[in-house]
Order: structure tokens, then C-alpha cells, then sequence
């Protein structure tokens, strides 16, 4: 038996307040699962906003657009980390894809993944990169690298201006079929949380889709920070029209996410059902930091308020920047905070709906805080590795591609 | 393909549109037939049910003790596979529950007992419902319901997502701390099937629990059922449990 468990549970005990069914002492859900719907919201977020480009023509954020991918490939490439992680028998995650239970909302999560993955995501960056990937296969130096490159070509290394012209439909086609993926595979994490009759926290119709907004402002958030470092750190100009673009669809964002929160809080104050005087209990109590001052007034209404500032104001480019630092990074912790109240907040109450239980995050250990930040750093390395590899940056500067006359 | 011009694609669907609205306005609607659902019982046998009588339970926790004896439930103080309830309703509406150690431990005298109007035990365990919602979203299908109506884990084969545990609503499943799997009653399986009682019901010594085949009309639970006043905790959920109580306050949850 696992007596350090043991021993933080009987700790826990005395912690407990009301009544909770004896078995709802220990927190079932831990920190690894907050991290699962944030990283995967990262992931759609960072696609939607590729897909703005691409699909939807928005010339302005071209220069963000292979950036997005990669950073929604980083950031999807470790999604399933913390499920694993998590799991008591990770050994036997596979069976979740070998024989999966068609009814279970879980099951579906490794085919929605693996579509998004293989299909749309891998497809999408490789044809984008299609051409590059050739040329850097016949010109790169260093020995690994061409190699590298080299199988990446997939043995196909036809770049004529016909067969580029293909790729470039095939492109726009998977981005088509890729927004809606993208969509389904956040929303589907929503579905996960509402469609759980048994506590009332989560079963909510409008979950898959307060999932959705709220990803895309966190995604949309994560590609604005990271640009802006890495113009910096590159030493290269900031393109301001485009920053400004990712601003405006970020305050887009975050007040569509804002108000489908706040509409369904004032639907569940006003049907006021059975399970009503616990959920005030718990956002006045144990979520009132983490939801009102981080998740409201932090995360959501001091972002709304300075990037509306920079719509109605005409601000100087510094300033701007500025607000935009602000409210990128405040977006992405008070959506951190979201996931935390969704999956934490949802646990601490027992559904006797008579009284709390605690939740204590233990440093180490598999399920600690320590791979919790493991997980949440590992997309940038990744991220980092795939900038080197594929840098997005390239393309403008050296050659036109018929890739981005999309 | 090539002949089936839009003219007639448009006469096809339209046609198939009248047919489908002939076909609701033709049938009437029955309510009472539509909802009526046979129960599995009366088609399966044996089919396992349980039953408690809460005004004859005394709250002695003598079947919280002997499930864990029995079945090697972790004799931890937040670890159950049944567990006794005690509430206590007092005249301003105020209503205690506790549960010390699931029953175990000795219930202490309530303070200001001049002001408690009721008090009973409500003994809980899984009701191993018809409509199970921890085996619908268990992803590999390792929660299952058996034949004869028992809800059961396959610990060989449970990843230990511990989805099931969110998704019931009774609060009846832990995550076994050695195991590493999701765990919960078995209605002592492996008693049952050699026609033996199970733990819990073999030592309760007031008659409060009751377990036995619903699908033989002969046997008491059977009885219980047709003829006394019944309910099943959250009935709104549509889990549609098989452990139905007698005298269930509206307090209980």
C-alpha cells in the first residue's frame, strides 16, 4: 500500500467539512488533469488561429501562421502525457484504442486525437512545408540534418510548380476539414466534464462549448506571447499589424468565453436546483481566489479591459505591446485557473451536496507539481526542437511559395 | 446517377417527406405504452436485487465491518463498499449526517437532543443500477454488468482512470490503494453464486438488509418489492437502481 497516500488522507480527514460519502475523501482528479484540457485548448486555440489565415483569409496574421501549427503540434504532441501519467495502470492505456467502449466518452478521446494528429495536423505542417523540406534536403550541410530532412521528403521531392499548386489545394482542404477537428477536439474534452449527470459542477450542455471559446483565447494567447518572444529574441521587428489582428480575435475570444461563463453561473443562480447551496458554498469559499479574483477579475476582465483600451484608444506601438504582454499573459493564467476550478473545483464537493473535501498537491511524485510544470515546459522544448528543425520564419525571407498566397 | 435529375431527386424526397409526415399524423401517441419498460427481471433469471428497510436499521455497522472482512476492503476510514449513515433532523430544519469511520465506529449522542424531531440510519451501497453510468463511460469496457444483473470490475483489465468514480452519483466506488484499480461492491459475487447470502445481509441482525432473485416471484425480496412502498436514491438521475429503501426521508441523498 502506498502509505504516503494513506497518511495524507488520514491527514485529510480532520480537514473534511459537513458530510461527504466516506469514499469522497481522496481527490480523484488530480493537477495532471487540469493540465489535459488546458494543453489540449492550447492546441485547438493555436489551430483556429492558423486556420483565420488560411481559411477564413486573413492576410494580416500571415506572418504567425506556420508558427501557429507548430505550436499546436508542440502542444499536442504531449496532450496525452498527463492522462497517461495519470492513469493507476498506464500500462494498460493502450486498451483505450485496442478495445475501446463505444459508450464511453473517454474512448473516443484517443480516435479524436489521432485523427487530429495524423490527418489534419502532421498533413497540414508537411505539405506546408513540403517544398522547404526538399530544398533543405539537398542543401543542408550538416550531415544529420540532410538525412533528417531527407526522410522527411517521404521520398517525394517533386516541387514543381504543378505539383506545388497540389499541395497548396490539399492544404486548403485539410485546414477546411482541420477547423472543425479542431473544434471537436476541444469541444469533445468539454463533453468529457458535461456530460457527467452525476455532479452537477460539470453536467452542463454548454461545457463543450465555453471549452471551445476558452481554448481558442488561450491559444490565440500562447502564439501572441510566444511571436513576441521570439522577436525579441531573434532582434526582429514586430509586425504590428498583425499583432494588432491576433488582438482583436483574442478580445473576441475571451468575451464570447466570458459570457457563455457568466450566462450559464446566472442560469444555474436562477433555477436555484437542489444543488445550488453547495455550489455558492464553494465559489464563495474554496474557489473564491481561484475563480473570482483569477478566472474573473484577473483573467478575464482586466484582458477585456486593456485590449479594449487599445480598440477605442489609438495608443502609442509601445504601449500597445505592452497591453498585449498583459493581457496575453493574464488570459493564459486565468484560463489555467478555469481548467483548475472546472476540475478541482468540481471535485471538492461531495455529491451528497452536504459538505467539501480538501485537496492537497503534493510537490513530487507522479502526480505533483513538479511533472506538472515537467509537462506544461515540455511543448516549449519541444516547440524549441521544432524551430530548429522547421523554422517558420524562412519562407518570408527567402523564397515566395505559392503556399502562402492562400 | 447520371439520369437522376434534380426534378426527381426533389419528387423522391418530397414523396418521402409525406410518407414520414402520413406516418406520424396515422399514429397516435401513448404515452403510458411509450414510457412502459418491462423489467429485466422478468425476463432473465436469475436477476440479483437488494433491498433496505431503513426503519429497521439500528446502526450497528456490523456490515460495513463484514463486507470489508470479507471482500479485503483496505481498512482505511475512507475506503467502502457499504457504509451506514446517520441523520439527524432537528425541529429548525437543521440536518446532521455523519458517517464515523462508515458506520464502524460508534455513533456518538447527538448535542441538544431536545431539538432533534428524527433520526434514522441509512445503510448505503452500490445499487448496481439498471442504467449504470459508471460501466456507460468506462473507456475500456472494464466495468460490466453480468447476466444476472450485477455490475462488477475486471481488475485485470481496469486502466485506473477513475472515470467510473466521477460518474456515479452515490459516491460507491474508491480507487483501490494496492490495486491501483477502481473498486466497489460485487454484491459478493462469489457468495451469491454458490447460492449463499451476502456478507453484509448475513450479519445485519435486525432483517434491514435484503438480498434474493427478483425474477422468482416466490422470493421475499420479490414481495418486498410488489408490496411495500419503495424508492431509490436520486431517482431523477434515470440510473434506475436495483437497491430499492423503505421509509426514504426526502433529507437523504
Amino acid at each position: 500500500m502506498d502509505m504516503s497516500l494513506i497518511e495524507s488522507l488520514r491527514n485529510a480527514l480532520p480537514l473534511v467539512s459537513g458530510f461527504i460519502y466516506p469514499n469522497e475523501l481522496e481527490l480523484q482528479w488530480s493537477i495532471l488533469i487540469v493540465l489535459y484540457p488546458y494543453i489540449t485548448g492550447l492546441v485547438a486555440g493555436a489551430f483556429v488561429l492558423a486556420s483565420l489565415e488560411r481559411v477564413f483569409n486573413v492576410k494580416a496574421i500571415k506572418p504567425i501562421y506556420r508558427l501557429s501549427l507548430l505550436v499546436a503540434l508542440a502542444f499536442l504532441l504531449v496532450a496525452t502525457l498527463p492522462l497517461n501519467l495519470h492513469l493507476g495502470h498506464p500500462e494498460r492505456g493502450i486498451s483505450i484504442l485496442m478495445t475501446p467502449h463505444t459508450s464511453s466518452a473517454m474512448a473516443m478521446f484517443g480516435f479524436v486525437y489521432l485523427w487530429y494528429l495524423m490527418v489534419v495536423l502532421l498533413m497540414e505542417v508537411w505539405l506546408d512545408y513540403r517544398k522547404q523540406i526538399v530544398e533543405w534536403s539537398r542543401s543542408e550541410t550538416f550531415w544529420p540534418k540532410r538525412i533528417f530532412y531527407k526522410v522527411l521528403t517521404l521520398g517525394v521531392d517533386n516541387i514543381s510548380p504543378r505539383s506545388l499548386a497540389i499541395d497548396e489545394k490539399l492544404g486548403k482542404i485539410l485546414t477546411v476539414v482541420g477547423l472543425p477537428s479542431a473544434l471537436l477536439l476541444h469541444g469533445y474534452v468539454g463533453f468529457i466534464f458535461g456530460s457527467l449527470k452525476a455532479n452537477p459542477w460539470w453536467s452542463s450542455p454548454l461545457m463543450p462549448i465555453i471549452f471551445i471559446f476558452s481554448a481558442m483565447a488561450s491559444g490565440i494567447a500562447a502564439v501572441m506571447l510566444i511571436y513576441m518572444f521570439l522577436c525579441w529574441a531573434r532582434d526582429v521587428v514586430i509586425d504590428m499589424p498583425c499583432l494588432d489582428t491576433i488582438g482583436k480575435f483574442l478580445l473576441t475570444a475571451i468575451i464570447v468565453a466570458f459570457s457563455l461563463e457568466m450566462l450559464e453561473s446566472l442560469q444555474t443562480a436562477y433555477e436555484a436546483e437542489e444543488h445550488f447551496d453547495i455550489i455558492t458554498l464553494l465559489v464563495e469559499g474554496k474557489l473564491l481566489v481561484s475563480m473570482m479574483l483569477i478566472q474573473i477579475m484577473l483573467g478575464s476582465l482586466t484582458p477585456m479591459f486593456l485590449l479594449g483600451l487599445t480598440q477605442v484608444v489609438e495608443l502609442p506601438e509601445k504601449v500597445r505591446k505592452v497591453f498585449y504582454m498583459l493581457s496575453g499573459s493574464l488570459a493564459l493564467i486565468g484560463i489555467f485557473a478555469m481548467r483548475w476550478n472546472v476540475v478541482i473545483g468540481g471535485q471538492f464537493f461531495s455529491k451528497s451536496l452536504r459538505g467539501f473535501t480538501t485537496y492537497k498537491m503534493h510537490l513530487v511524485g507522479r502526480e505533483g507539481l513538479f511533472s506538472a510544470i515537467i509537462v506544461e515546459l515540455l511543448p516549449l522544448v519541444i516547440l524549441a526542437v521544432l524551430l530548429y528543425l522547421l523554422p517558420p520564419w524562412e519562407k518570408e525571407s527567402h523564397s515566395k511559395s505559392p503556399t502562402t498566397a492562400a | 446517377m447520371k439520369n437522376f435529375s434534380r426534378k426527381q431527386f426533389l419528387k423522391t424526397a418530397a414523396g418521402a417527406a409525406l410518407v414520414m409526415a402520413t406516418r406520424v399524423f396515422s399514429t397516435p401517441l401513448h404515452a403510458a405504452d411509450k414510457f412502459f419498460r418491462e423489467p429485466p427481471w422478468k425476463r432473465k433469471k436469475p436477476y440479483w436485487g437488494f433491498a433496505v428497510d431503513i426503519t429497521k436499521c439500528i446502526g450497528c455497522g456490523r456490515c460495513a465491518d463484514a463486507c470489508k472482512t470479507e471482500n479485503e476492503v483496505p481498512r482505511e476510514a475512507f475506503y467502502f463498499r457499504t457504509w451506514v449513515e446517520r441523520y439527524i433532523i432537528r425541529r429548525n430544519g437543521e440536518v446532521n449526517v455523519d458517517s464515523p469511520n462508515g458506520g464502524m465506529d460508534p455513533f456518538l449522542p447527538p448535542h441538544d437532543p431536545e431539538t432533534v424531531t428524527k433520526s434514522f440510519f441509512v445503510p448505503k451501497l452500490c445499487g448496481h443500477c439498471e442504467n449504470s453510468p459508471c460501466e456507460q463511460v468506462c473507456p475500456v469496457g472494464a466495468t460490466f454488468k453480468t447476466e444476472d444483473g450485477v455490475v462488477l470490475v475486471d481488475r485485470k483489465y481496469c486502466i485506473g482512470c477513475r472515470y467510473c468514480i466521477q460518474a456515479c452519483p452515490y459516491g460507491c466506488r474508491y480507487f483501490h490503494p494496492v490495486l491501483h484499480v477502481a473498486d466497489k461492491c460485487t454484491l459478493c459475487y462469489h457468495r451469491i453464486k454458490k447460492g449463499l447470502n451476502t456478507a453484509c445481509v448475513e450479519v445485519c441482525p435486525t432483517g434491514a438488509r435484503m438480498f434474493g432473485d427478483l425474477s422468482d416471484p416466490k422470493s421475499a425480496i420479490t414481495k418486498f418489492y410488489e408490496t411495500e412502498t419503495t424508492n431509490v436514491l436520486k431517482a431523477s438521475m434515470g440510473t434506475e437502481p436495483k437497491l430499492l429503501y423503505k421509509g426514504l426521508d426526502k433529507e437523504v441523498r
